[in-house]
C-alpha cells in the first residue's frame, strides 16, 4: 500500500536503529505525545530495536484516557435518558464511568450508536426528528475540526434536535505542565503528527525555545517513529534544542487553515479537567455562546455531576511518564482491558492497554 | 453523586452485552459462568466446536450454530449460505464428513416472503454444493420489531472416518501452523455493507464449505493434530483457544499471514486488526513440521486453499500464549479481545 509500506520497511527500520545505536553515548528519556504513536511503538516492538540507553515514556495524548470520569458519567446520564440517541466514537463506549458504561447503557435499552464521523450524527438527527441526538465530541485538535463543522452545519440547517457533549483538549498546555514539573524526566519529545497536521507546529517552536527542549513532529508508522527518535538523539548528543518536522508529508508550519477557521468560529478556549493530570488552565475548547443551543451540557443540565478518580489507579503518573504501566500493582491483575480501573487500560491507544495487549510477556525490559 | 465508587467491572455485569457474542474473552466467560456449570458433562467440557459421539464402532459428529446477520444479503453470500457453511465447517473441523443438516427459522412478522425464498434457495444451493441435505426443520414467528427479519439455526451430523482424531487440545510442540488463505474478508465485507463504507475494491465474504478441502488433507495424512475455522473473534481468538486447550505456545510470523490488500486498507482506515476480523471459509491446521510441506501442497491444489501458508510454529515456551515475530524481528503478543473490536477515535 502506497504511503504505508515504505514506512513499515524492516530494512529501513533496522538501518535507523543502527544509526541511533551508533550515535547514542548516554541515557536519554524521550516521550511520544500521542496515543497512536504509543500503539505503534508497542505493536511493532520498537523498544527491542533501540539501544538500552533510550527510554521511551508514553505521553498524555490518548483522548479517551484523559477524558475525566465525571465527563464519562455525564455522557452516561445523557445516554440513559428516554428519547435520546447518543452517538460516539467506538473506543469511548467501553470507558467505565463511576457506575456504568455506554455498553451497559445500550444493553439496558439506551440508544447508543457508534459513528466514524460526527456527520453521521447529523444524519441521524435529520432522520429522527422526534429524538434528541447527542454526539460525544471529545478528542484533541485532531477531531476538533470535524466536530466544529458538524455543529456549524447543524446551525445552518436549523436542527433543533442535535447537540454535542464537548470536551476537547489541547496538547501544548499539557506539555507545558509536564515540562514545568519539578520531577520531569523527559529530555526530548516526539510531537503529535496528526494534531500538527491541523494546527501546524508554531506552538511547538515556542515550547522548544521556552524550555530549550528538542522536539520532532513525528508520524505514526514505525519508520516515522524511529526516524523521529534518531533526529532527537542527534539533537541531544549535539546539545541542540530545535523543532524538526519528520512528518513533512502531512504537516506544514501553519497547518490546515480552513480547519482552524471553522474551529475558531465554533469553539473558544477554556479551562479543562484532565483525567490523571488535573485541571489545566486554557487547555481545551468549549462551544462559543452563539452555539449554546447545541451544547449538550446546557440542553441536559448535567454540569453538576462531579466524581473523584479511583485512588488505586496510577494513570496520572503513567501519563506524565513518571511510572510505567508495569509498575502499577493492579496492572494485569485487578486492572485488565475487560475490567479497567482507569481509562489508559480501556482504549487501544492507552499506555496500559497497549502494554497489556502487546508487551506483557516481556515485562519490565519492554519499556526501555 | 459524590465520593469514590469503584468502576463496575465488565465481567461483574449481570446482563447480556453485545460483546458476549463477539467470540472473544467475554464469550468464553459466558460459557464458563453459565452453560458449562449448567450442562456439565465430559463431552461438552472438551470445548470443541462439535461433539463426537460413539455408536457401536461408528463415530458421529454433532454440532449446532445460530446465525444473525446484518445485512441479511451481502457480497459473497447471505444468512442462508452462511448458516449452511458454518455448520458444515464445524463438522469438518473434526474431520467428519457432513451427512445431514436441520434448519430452524425465527421469522419476524412482516418479513417479505420473497426474501425468505431467497434465503431458502441459497441454503439449498449451498447444501447441494457441499453434498449434504437439509432433512428437518422448524419455524417460529415473533412480533414485528422483535427480530432482524430472520434468524437461522442449523444443526448438523457427520461421520468421523476411522483413524481420524482431531482436537483443539492435540496441537504439539514442533507442529507447523497452516492457514488456508487470506484473513478478514468476511468481517470487512459485512462491515462495509452494514455501514455503507465506500471502500476501494469490492471485498466479498469468503463464506464457503470447507469439507472438501479437509477431505483432501485427510486423504494425504491422518497426522493432522488440530483444525479449527477462525470465525468471529478472528484468527487471534482461534489460535488463543488452541494454545490454551493444547497447553502450548504458538509463534506466528507476521510476514507469512496472507491478508488481501482491500482488507488491509479497510483495517487501516478503521483502526482494526485483521487478526481479529471474522472469516467464514478459512481453516487453521496443526501438522507435524515434517508433513507440513506435503499438506500445504495438497491444500493449494484445492480451490479453497490456493493461498495456503505456513504461518507459524508450536513451541513448549509460554504455554497458552500466542506471540508474533513482527516484520521487524521483534516479538509481540497476539491476544484475544475482551469483546467486540471497537474502532479507534483517530
Amino acid at each position: 500500500m502506497k504511503y504505508l509500506d515504505e514506512y513499515r520497511d524492516s530494512g529501513v527500520a533496522r538501518a535507523l536503529a543502527a544509526r541511533i545505536r551508533a550515535r547514542v553515548t548516554r541515557p536519554w528519556t524521550l516521550m511520544e505525545i500521542c496515543g497512536g504513536q504509543t500503539h505503534t511503538i508497542m505493536r511493532y516492538g520498537l523498544p527491542e530495536l533501540l539501544p538500552e540507553q533510550i527510554e521511551l515514556v508514553h505521553g498524555p495524548g490518548c483522548p479517551v484516557c484523559v477524558a475525566p470520569l465525571e465527563l464519562v458519567d455525564r455522557a452516561i446520564e445523557i445516554a440513559s435518558r428516554p428519547g435520546v440517541i447518543f452517538v460516539s466514537y467506538g473506543d469511548m463506549l467501553r470507558v467505565p464511568g463511576s457506575r456504568s458504561d455506554q455498553i451497559r447503557v445500550k444493553a439496558g435499552g439506551g440508544h447508543v450508536r457508534i459513528a466514524y464521523s460526527p456527520m453521521e450524527a447529523l444524519k441521524i438527527s435529520a432522520e429522527n426528528p422526534d429524538r434528541q441526538v447527542v454526539f460525544f465530541g471529545i478528542g484533541f485538535e485532531t477531531t476538533a475540526p470535524a466536530n466544529a463543522m458538524a455543529v456549524w452545519q447543524a446551525k445552518r440547517q436549523g436542527l433543533t434536535n442535535f447537540s454535542m457533549l464537548v470536551s476537547h483538549v489541547l496538547v501544548p498546555p499539557a506539555m507545558r505542565i509536564i515540562l514545568r514539573s519539578p520531577v520531569n524526566r523527559v529530555q526530548g519529545f516526539i510531537a503529535p503528527g496528526h494534531v500538527c497536521t491541523v494546527m501546524g507546529f508554531k506552538e511547538y517552536e515556542t515550547l522548544t525555545a521556552e524550555f530549550r527542549v528538542p522536539m520532532v513532529v513525528g508520524g505514526f508508522e514505525p519508520v516515522d517513529l524511529l526516524e523521529a527518535i534518531a533526529l532527537l538523539v542527534d539533537q541531544l548528543e549535539d546539545g541542540r534544542s530545535e523543532l524538526e518536522n519528520q512528518y513533512s508529508r502531512s504537516v506544514t508550519r501553519s497547518g490546515n487553515g480552513p480547519a482552524q477557521l471553522v474551529m475558531r468560529e465554533v469553539f473558544e478556549v477554556t479551562d479543562r479537567q484532565w483525567r490523571g493530570i488535573g485541571p489545566i488552565p486554557a487547555s481545551g475548547y468549549r462551544l462559543r455562546e452563539e452555539y449554546a443551543a447545541f451544547d449538550a451540557e446546557r440542553v441536559f443540565g448535567t454540569s453538576d455531576i462531579r466524581v473523584q478518580e479511583p485512588p488505586e489507579c496510577i494513570a496520572a503518573l503513567v501519563m506524565q511518564g513518571l511510572k510505567r504501566p508495569v509498575d502499577c500493582p493492579a496492572f494485569g491483575t485487578r486492572c485488565m482491558p475487560e475490567r479497567p480501573l482507569g481509562a489508559p487500560m480501556v482504549s487501544s491507544e492507552g499506555a496500559c492497554a497497549a502494554y497489556y495487549t502487546y508487551r506483557r510477556h516481556t515485562g519490565a525490559e519492554a519499556t526501555r | 453523586m459524590s465520593g469514590f465508587v469503584c468502576p463496575v467491572s465488565l465481567s461483574a455485569t449481570e446482563v447480556v452485552l453485545l460483546g458476549h457474542g463477539s467470540g472473544g474473552r467475554l464469550s468464553s466467560e459466558l460459557l464458563h459462568s453459565v452453560f458449562l456449570p449448567a450442562f456439565h458433562n465430559p463431552l461438552l467440557a472438551r470445548l470443541e466446536d462439535q461433539a463426537v459421539l460413539e455408536f457401536g464402532g461408528a463415530r458421529l459428529a454433532f454440532t449446532t450454530d445460530s446465525f444473525v446477520a446484518k445485512p441479511l444479503f451481502f457480497r459473497g453470500g447471505d444468512i442462508g449460505s452462511l448458516a449452511v457453511h458454518g455448520t458444515i465447517n464445524d463438522l469438518a473441523m473434526c474431520g467428519a464428513r457432513p451427512v445431514a443438516l436441520s434448519a430452524a427459522f425465527i421469522l419476524e412478522e412482516g418479513f417479505p416472503l420473497s426474501d425468505l425464498r431467497r434465503v431458502a434457495d441459497s441454503m439449498a444451493r449451498a447444501a447441494s454444493i457441499a453434498g449434504v441435505t437439509i432433512v428437518t426443520g422448524d419455524t417460529k414467528v415473533v412480533e414485528h420489531g422483535s427480530g432482524d427479519g430472520v434468524y437461522v439455526t442449523t444443526t448438523g451430523i457427520g461421520m468421523v472416518p476411522p483413524g481420524v482424531n482431531l482436537s483443539a487440545a492435540h496441537a504439539r510442540s514442533g507442529d507447523a501452523v497452516l492457514l488456508s488463505g487470506a484473513i478478514g474478508d468476511h468481517g470487512i465485507a459485512m462491515l462495509s455493507a452494514r455501514e455503507g463504507l465506500e471502500l476501494d475494491g469490492e471485498i466479498a465474504s469468503d463464506s464457503a464449505p470447507l469439507n472438501g478441502l479437509v477431505e483432501e488433507m485427510l486423504a494425504l495424512t491422518h497426522e493432522v493434530h488440530a483444525m479449527r475455522d477462525p470465525t468471529r473473534g478472528g484468527l487471534a481468538s482461534t489460535l488463543n483457544e488452541i494454545a490454551r486447550e493444547s497447553r502450548v505456545g504458538i509463534v506466528l510470523r507476521e510476514d507469512a499471514i496472507p491478508v488481501h490488500a482491500g482488507v488491509r486498507g479497510a483495517c487501516e482506515v478503521l483502526g482494526l486488526d485483521p487478526l481479529h476480523v471474522a472469516n467464514e471459509g478459512k481453516l487453521v491446521a496443526f501438522v507435524p513440521m515434517q508433513r507440513a510441506a506435503d499438506v500445504v501442497n495438497a491444500m493449494r491444489r484445492h480451490p479453497l486453499g490456493t493461498e495456503t501458508a505456513i504461518i507459524g510454529t508450536v513451541t513448549d515456551c509460554d504455554p497458552g500464549m500466542v506471540t508474533m515475530r513482527t516484520v521487524f524481528g521483534t516479538t509481540r503478543i497476539v491476544d484475544m479481545l475482551p469483546g467486540d473490536q471497537l474502532p479507534r477515535i483517530c
